[in-house]
């Protein structure tokens, strides 16, 4: 060994610097929000900067439209689990009809955005991550800066807005597939105590703050998806090796990022809303 | 900062604003990528910045582009400090000059056409007819016509290249770099893009920038020639200058040693033998632990 001897890496050393590097991101995240919104402002308000409708157009066709036959495909399913999952325990207390008024509060709070935001996670933030890194590592990116069009107006922009939009839209369908998929079971399977009257039973017990909560969770899972995506294939150092991780780390933050926006949501809603 | 043109020695016309002004340009990433680069480049010239891998010249390049900001030191494209300018007066220079990139940097999602006729687009009121013309006549300078329709991923390495020019001439710049054009091209097709690089300066009248380390085409192309090692500039000079070093016999002037040995790209010399003796003891001492 030479005379230096390094310092020992201590646990709290580690932990303050993942601490910082969660500052670095969320703060990274921030400003790229901000500059996100600059432009959308700019585009619509503003002569000289066009807003490319047939852009964001195009990212709504990719990133709403193509995963629609996954979402209803899921939702569906997930109807028929928590349908099939709750009938036995609430038949102990002779309450089975109450699946319905279960499968309606569950869905549309909550399960109808989640579900539907980790679909799209996996289905268009990886696709996006995927899209710019490869754009950063060919030197789109910079040939862009070059021809004096900026990367967040130009990119960031449609993919942020369409991933919002297509998530609240992407989310209606889904709570009505979760409904549904809950009738299915109750039809095919549950018996007569559960279907008859299965719609009744859930128009009584939803209010419309339920449906329009899971609405605002889900636009925010959105925004958070697009934002993360983008973020981490502007990020992209290192050639395709660097593709793969911005990949693979968009879908592992989006997920962690939906869970905890659903906790704090779910807080906000509990206390202001729902009571 | 002021600016001190007096300090650098060039040889050119007096009196004449240089377009492209490089005073003390320092940038330090994980070491000192460059330290302390003057350059000057005027109008209507074909200046070749060449060096070794790792010597600082695309670093160099990326600050000409205002892609990179400088830790100090001053870069003027048209006699605007490109440090002081916001976005919008950035955007402004940026439409006056051009770049094609090492790997030509085409929009993969878009086709040949359509790559070419984005700065139109974005950048003019021009209708949709005229910029089709217009995207017709600047690939035809780069004869790429025919091409117009096609993807970038159906395109060999030289007519992405070609296509890469097309899009940085579509705003008639005042101002064409180029990142190693040679890179990656067959001599032949490498001779083609000297042709059309010269061939341009000479029909738009555009001052051109070169950065690369393949000789042949340097000196095919040059009007003046920059050297640059260790992120610092060695010498600048016109063509027929470094062509003298490298016809000469050594000198044992270290410098003049030093650029000969990579214009000729001979195994020994100062270059190689700096490389192999410097620490080598400290290394081998510090592995056996002592």
């Amino acid at each position: 060994m030479g005379e230096t001897e390094e310092k020992p890496d201590f646990v709290f050393n580690r932990i303050g610097r993942r601490a910082l590097g969660g500052f670095y991101y969320v703060g990274g995240m921030t400003l790229l929000l901000a500059s996100a919104v600059t432009w959308t402002f700019r585009g619509l308000f503003t002569r000289r900067v066009s807003f490319r409708p047939q852009a964001l157009a195009e990212q709504m066709i990719r990133v709403g439209v193509k995963s629609l036959g996954i979402v209803i495909l899921v939702q569906t399913f997930i109807g028929i689990i928590i349908a099939l999952q709750m009938e036995p325990a609430l038949a102990e207390w002779g309450q089975q009809a109450m699946v319905s008024n279960i499968i309606g509060v569950a869905g549309f709070r909550m399960l109808g955005p989640i579900i539907t935001a980790v679909v799209l996670s996996g289905f268009a933030g990886a696709s996006i991550a995927a899209e710019i890194g490869t754009m950063v590592v060919s030197e789109e990116i910079e040939a862009l800066e070059a021809i004096a069009l900026n990367p967040v107006r130009f990119l960031v922009v449609p993919r942020v807005l369409a991933t919002l939009i297509m998530m609240i839209l992407l989310t209606v369908v889904a709570d009505l597939m979760i409904a549904l998929g809950g009738y299915v079971a109750a039809l095919t399977v549950l018996g007569p105590t559960v279907h008859q009257g299965y719609w009744d039973r859930m128009s009584t017990q939803l209010m419309f703050s339920d449906f329009y909560t899971g609405l605002i969770m889900s636009g925010v899972f959105g925004l958070l998806i697009s934002l993360i995506a983008c973020h981490e294939g502007l990020q992209v150092k290192g050639g395709a090796e660097g593709v793969g991780k911005a990949t693979t780390m968009t879908v592992v933050y989006s997920i962690v990022a939906i869970v905890m926006a659903a906790v704090v949501f779910t807080a906000i809603f509990y206390v202001f809303v729902w009571n | 900062m002021t600016l001190q043109p007096q300090s650098v020695a060039t040889n050119q016309p007096e009196g004449e604003q240089p377009v492209i002004r490089v005073r003390d340009l320092v940038k330090t990433f994980d070491r000192r990528v460059l330290d302390g680069v003057n350059l000057d480049v005027h109008k209507g010239e074909t200046m070749v910045i060449m060096g070794g891998s790792g010597c600082g010249k695309s670093t160099l390049l990326r600050h000409l582009i205002a892609s990179l900001r400088p830790d100090s030191g001053g870069i003027e494209l048209f006699g605007q400090d490109l440090i002081k300018l916001d976005h919008e007066q950035l955007d402004n220079v940026r439409r006056r000059f051009g770049i094609l990139f090492q790997s030509g940097a085409l929009f993969n999602s878009m086709t040949v056409g359509e790559n070419v006729a984005l700065p139109l687009r974005e950048h003019t009121s021009l209708d949709d007819d005229t910029i089709d013309i217009m995207v017709r006549i600047k690939l035809e300078l780069v004869g790429m016509r025919h091409a117009v329709h096609l993807m970038p991923a159906e395109l060999s390495g030289g007519m992405k290249k070609r296509a890469g020019l097309a899009r940085a001439i579509a705003l008639d710049p005042e101002i064409l770099f180029y990142d190693e054009p040679s890179a990656g091209l067959d001599p032949v097709t490498s001779a083609q893009i000297d042709q059309l690089m010269m061939d341009l300066a000479k029909k738009l009248g555009v001052t051109t920038v070169v950065v690369t380390h393949e000789m042949d085409s340097a000196f095919r192309i040059a009007d003046r020639m920059a050297m640059l090692d260790k992120g610092r500039m060695l010498k600048v000079a016109p063509r027929a200058e470094f062509e003298a070093i490298r016809d000469a016999d050594p000198t044992g002037d270290f410098t003049n040693d030093l650029i000969r040995q990579f214009l000729r790209g001979d195994s020994t010399g100062p270059l190689t033998s700096r490389r192999k003796n410097s620490g080598y003891e400290e290394d081998i001492l510090d592995a056996a632990g002592m």
